[in-house]
């Protein structure tokens, strides 16, 4: 069957050797552990998680930057990874980073910003590069003109526009957008939500939406992942998601929003602190936080299981929590 | 406002430098070389000899002129090909890390434990005299504080969110390390070199004076100066001027690389 | 001293930025009080002066930074012309502070433990055994599990949130009047926020210590505190209670905050519309509008917003508001 996936990422791990020297075998750091995720074409994906969740190397193994150690990412029918064309990768999936002060060179305009990946894949017409440079500022909202500023010109909010115009030249169809308002100022994050939301209309592009921001999750995602210690723990529609969340790490993360609107959604939170990723805890990762957990969940790890249409919870006790306001 | 004056002072004196470094044989009254006069030795400094005359009758203020030239091209030479080695290792070194920064790490620390003039000489010694061979055994030993500094900011660099950026966008490493990360370490770098030019051109006199630079009768500050050496107490001005012309020159290049290092500081230029 | 007198009390508060082009207002005509065992948060973006009001209280401005006016007052004495001796007999023992990164707030090269018994020697002369045994009582009131060995680590050894932790073991030890959370969770994640969170809340209560928290997360000030003061570039411009700051905000900026939030359960609500933008950026302090402060950015601007200052107005609930159109 042919897939009508954008990107489908099948059981895919990557692990990393840290530590070790001479004397000491180097410990494996699980980062992505068995991952399944999938995004349609002009489909925007919310991916969920707290530090060490392994988010950010999903995102790089996504972009080609790191080898699975098991598994693969498929983009657009190809495999992804380092013997792709590296530039066919990029002319498919980009990113818009979290920093707009650290993720642009403060010694390029932006007009050379713009322009030198365009002539890395192969626009040679000077003109037709002028253009696309000049097309691509209206698009993001700035002004042609202001393509001969440096970085530090502008403003943090001016400086994400030009980090999502980087992104947007070449015409990807998938955008990673790792945390791409909290850097920014808050009277400054609604300018740029929208015109993600504007963008993603007007190109039919896909979104991988990484944030802790569950608020800016749900106004962006058509469909959610929750991901903890390198495991997808709960994934469904925003809805399903947000309104009837099954696995407890999610109602702790929606429980843990200081916001009155969202106080009779969920109140259990979760205990303790994150375990680190070099040392998870055995049985279900989570189980050492969980106000629910019991000995099953301390020996057997629970695999992601539907719950309903398209809604998947790895948690042994989710039947149970079906019906249970969080 | 220090800071300027270091740039004003510096960058003034750089320039007399230069000056003189290239119009020095039109400055110049007499040939450095030919127009010995054994009548005119050791004469004092006078309204026809500014700066005296040396052991040959040779008119010093024109060998000072002529020597401008030969000090002047050791250092940019040396510091040229210092700057090369360098930046190339440490660059390379800390955007791959591995191994090769491992190596590239020993062999600096190498450098830095063998006192580069004796290094230099061992090199001389093998090259034989001459302007090339000195700008060429300067070049070889004082590239390491440039490699340090230029490996400490790639690493730097290469989290930043722009290098990531650029892997994104398809370009490879030789791209990312020129595009990206070379012209952000190059504030830094343009001191050190700036700076060490100031230091190559002691190391030119030293060598000179040691009778492994260039050699006699090429006029350059250091051989003067070590021909000078016997006289220093019947004849001073023989060593006095050369030395001088040492002192201004080195200290006019110290003063700029501390005032550039003010100017092309990242930490002085606004952020917003 | 009257029983009802306030704890604090911040009156017309002016801070000055000095740099070589001049003298510019980084803090202007700030007045809030907090009663004893009240909440209050200070709320506002990076640069609006919230943090730098706190560390005046603190008595720890440097130079480029200067009080230029104004009064602080701790149970009605005045505290902002106090020799640094007394300050410093205050900081610690009266007025406790926690900050955003508790890894350069701790010492790295001391067991944490050590640490917070240097506050018992310090402020109550208690003897180091004595206050090292006192300090893993304080490591058990934060909940830090096997307290007795972990006061013995050094901050490098410690998770995010178990040095903020610690740090608020250091602050409460000496049972403050008064607390000052600086942007207390912003470097943790959520979930450790929200224990963090509620661990400050009550373990203040417990004690009767007050509480002026310092955010830009709206969110999470009104979840911990009782009254919430907006500041915009260098003044305040709206004070509300709490409850009240999401349903019904006053000033044209904090209705332009509220709304261009993007709330979880929002969508679901009201489906997916487009969030309110508030145009134009966060001015820098070298170039504050004449005027009011908002009025570049502001739709509901005149022509008396340019001239004018607004005054910080009553309006009869307790709340206050500076500007010349509100409601």
């Amino acid at each position: 069957m042919a897939d009508s996936n954008l990107l489908s990422i099948e059981d895919l791990a990557v692990h990393f050797p840290i530590g070790g020297g001479m004397f000491s075998k180097p410990q494996m750091l699980r980062a992505v552990d068995g991952v399944n995720l999938s995004i349609k074409p002009g489909e925007s994906l919310g991916l969920v998680g707290e530090s060490g969740c392994g988010k950010s190397t999903l995102a790089l193994s996504i972009l080609g930057l790191v080898d699975p150690t098991r598994g693969r990412v498929m983009l657009d029918g190809k495999a992804v990874g380092s013997e792709a064309d590296r530039l066919e990768v990029a002319r498919t999936v980009q990113m818009v980073f979290q920093d707009p002060y650290a993720s642009l060179n403060p010694r390029q305009t932006v007009r050379r910003t713009l322009a030198a990946p365009l002539r890395l894949h192969g626009v040679s017409n000077e003109g037709e590069v002028a253009d696309r440079v000049a097309e691509m500022l209206r698009q993001v909202g700035l002004r042609p003109d202001q393509a001969d500023l440096y970085p530090h010109e502008f403003s943090g909010g001016q400086r994400q526009r030009i980090g999502i115009a980087r992104a947007l030249i070449l015409k990807p169809k998938l955008v990673i957008c790792d945390e791409p308002v909290s850097a920014l100022d808050v009277s400054i994050r609604a300018q740029i939500i929208n015109l993600l939301l504007e963008l993603q209309a007007e190109m039919g592009l896909s979104y991988l939406m990484i944030s802790h921001d569950l608020g800016v999750v749900e106004h962006m995602s058509d469909r959610v992942a929750v991901m903890y210690l390198g495991r997808i723990v709960e994934t469904g529609g925003w809805r399903e998601i947000f309104e009837q969340p099954r696995h407890p790490y999610t109602r702790a993360l929606i429980a843990a929003i200081p916001d009155p609107l969202t106080r009779g959604l969920a109140r259990e939170k979760a205990r303790g602190e994150i375990p680190s990723p070099l040392n998870p805890p055995p049985g279900c990762t989570f189980n050492p936080r969980c106000p629910h957990a019991t000995d099953h969940c301390r020996s057997a790890p629970p695999v992601l299981s539907p719950v309903d249409e398209g809604h998947l919870v790895s948690c042994w006790r989710a039947e149970e929590f079906a019906k249970e306001p969080a | 406002m220090k800071l300027r004056a270091n740039l004003a002072i510096g960058g003034g004196l750089t320039l007399l430098s230069l000056f003189v470094g290239v119009f020095g044989p039109w400055l110049a009254h007499t040939h450095p070389i030919m127009d010995a006069n054994l009548m005119n030795a050791e004469l004092p400094p006078s309204g026809e000899f500014w700066f005296g005359t040396d052991q040959q009758g040779r008119d010093i203020f024109s060998r000072v002129m002529y020597g401008a030239q030969i000090s002047l091209t050791v250092g940019i030479g040396s510091q040229l090909i210092n700057t090369a080695i360098g930046t190339t290792l440490g660059v390379t070194a800390g955007y791959w890390g591995g191994w090769w920064d491992d190596f590239v790490n020993g062999l600096t620390n190498l450098m830095l434990a063998i006192p580069s003039l004796i290094f230099a000489l061992a090199i001389m010694a093998i090259l034989g005299p001459g302007l090339t061979s000195l700008m060429i055994a300067l070049g070889l030993t004082n590239w390491s504080y440039t490699c340090r500094i230029s490996r400490a900011q790639a690493l730097a660099i290469k989290s930043q969110g722009y290098v990531q950026a650029a892997r994104v966008l398809g370009y490879g490493d030789m791209r990312i390390m020129f595009t990206q990360i070379l012209p952000n370490t190059l504030g830094p770098i343009i001191v050190i070199a700036t700076l060490g030019m100031g230091g190559s051109i002691l190391a030119e006199a030293a060598l000179s004076f040691l009778g492994l630079g260039v050699r006699p009768p090429s006029p350059s500050w250091g051989s003067m100066l070590s021909d000078a050496r016997e006289t220093i107490t019947t004849a001073p001005w023989l060593s006095l001027f050369p030395g001088l012309a040492i002192f201004l020159t080195v200290l006019g290049l110290n003063l700029l690389g501390d005032g550039l290092r003010d100017v092309l500081d990242p930490q002085s230029r606004s952020r917003r | 001293m009257s029983i009802n007198m306030p704890l604090l009390q911040v009156e017309n508060l002016h801070l000055s930025l000095t740099t070589d082009a001049g003298s510019f207002p980084a803090v202007e005509g700030v007045s809030f009080e907090i009663a004893r065992g009240e909440t209050v948060g200070l709320v506002g973006e990076s640069g609006c002066g919230k943090s730098i009001t706190a560390l005046s209280i603190m008595g720890l401005l440097r130079h480029p930074l200067g009080l230029s006016g104004g009064t602080i007052k701790l149970t009605g004495q005045e505290i902002q012309a106090l020799p640094a001796s007394e300050l410093r007999a205050l900081r610690g023992k009266r007025i406790a502070m926690i900050f955003q990164e508790p890894m350069t707030a701790l010492n790295p090269l001391k067991p944490v433990g050590r640490q917070i018994a240097e506050m018992f020697v310090l402020h109550q002369g208690a003897s180091w055994n004595e206050a090292e045994k006192k300090a893993v009582d304080a490591l058990t009131q934060v909940k830090v599990p096997a307290p007795a060995r972990r006061a013995k680590d050094y901050p490098h050894q410690l998770s995010g949130g178990m040095r903020q932790r610690v740090m608020i073991a250091i602050a409460l030890a000496c049972e403050p009047d008064l607390l000052i959370a600086d942007e207390p969770t912003t470097a943790l994640d959520v979930t450790v926020q929200a224990e963090i969170v509620d661990l400050m809340k009550e373990l203040c209560a417990a004690r009767g210590t007050a509480i002026l928290m310092i955010s830009h997360d709206l969110g999470l000030v009104t979840d911990i505190c009782k009254r919430v003061c907006v500041m915009y570039a260098g003044r305040i411009v709206e004070q509300q209670d709490s409850e009240q700051i999401f349903n019904n905000p006053q000033h044209p900026y904090t209705q332009g905050l509220v709304a261009s939030l993007p709330r979880l359960g929002m969508r679901a609500l009201h489906g997916r519309r487009k969030l309110t933008e508030i145009a134009g950026v966060v001015p820098g302090i070298t170039a504050y509008p004449g005027g009011c402060r908002f009025n570049p950015r502001c739709n509901r601007a005149t022509e008396i917003c340019k001239q004018v200052v607004p005054e910080l107005e009553p309006l009869g609930d307790g709340s206050l508001v500076r500007c010349h159109h509100h409601g």
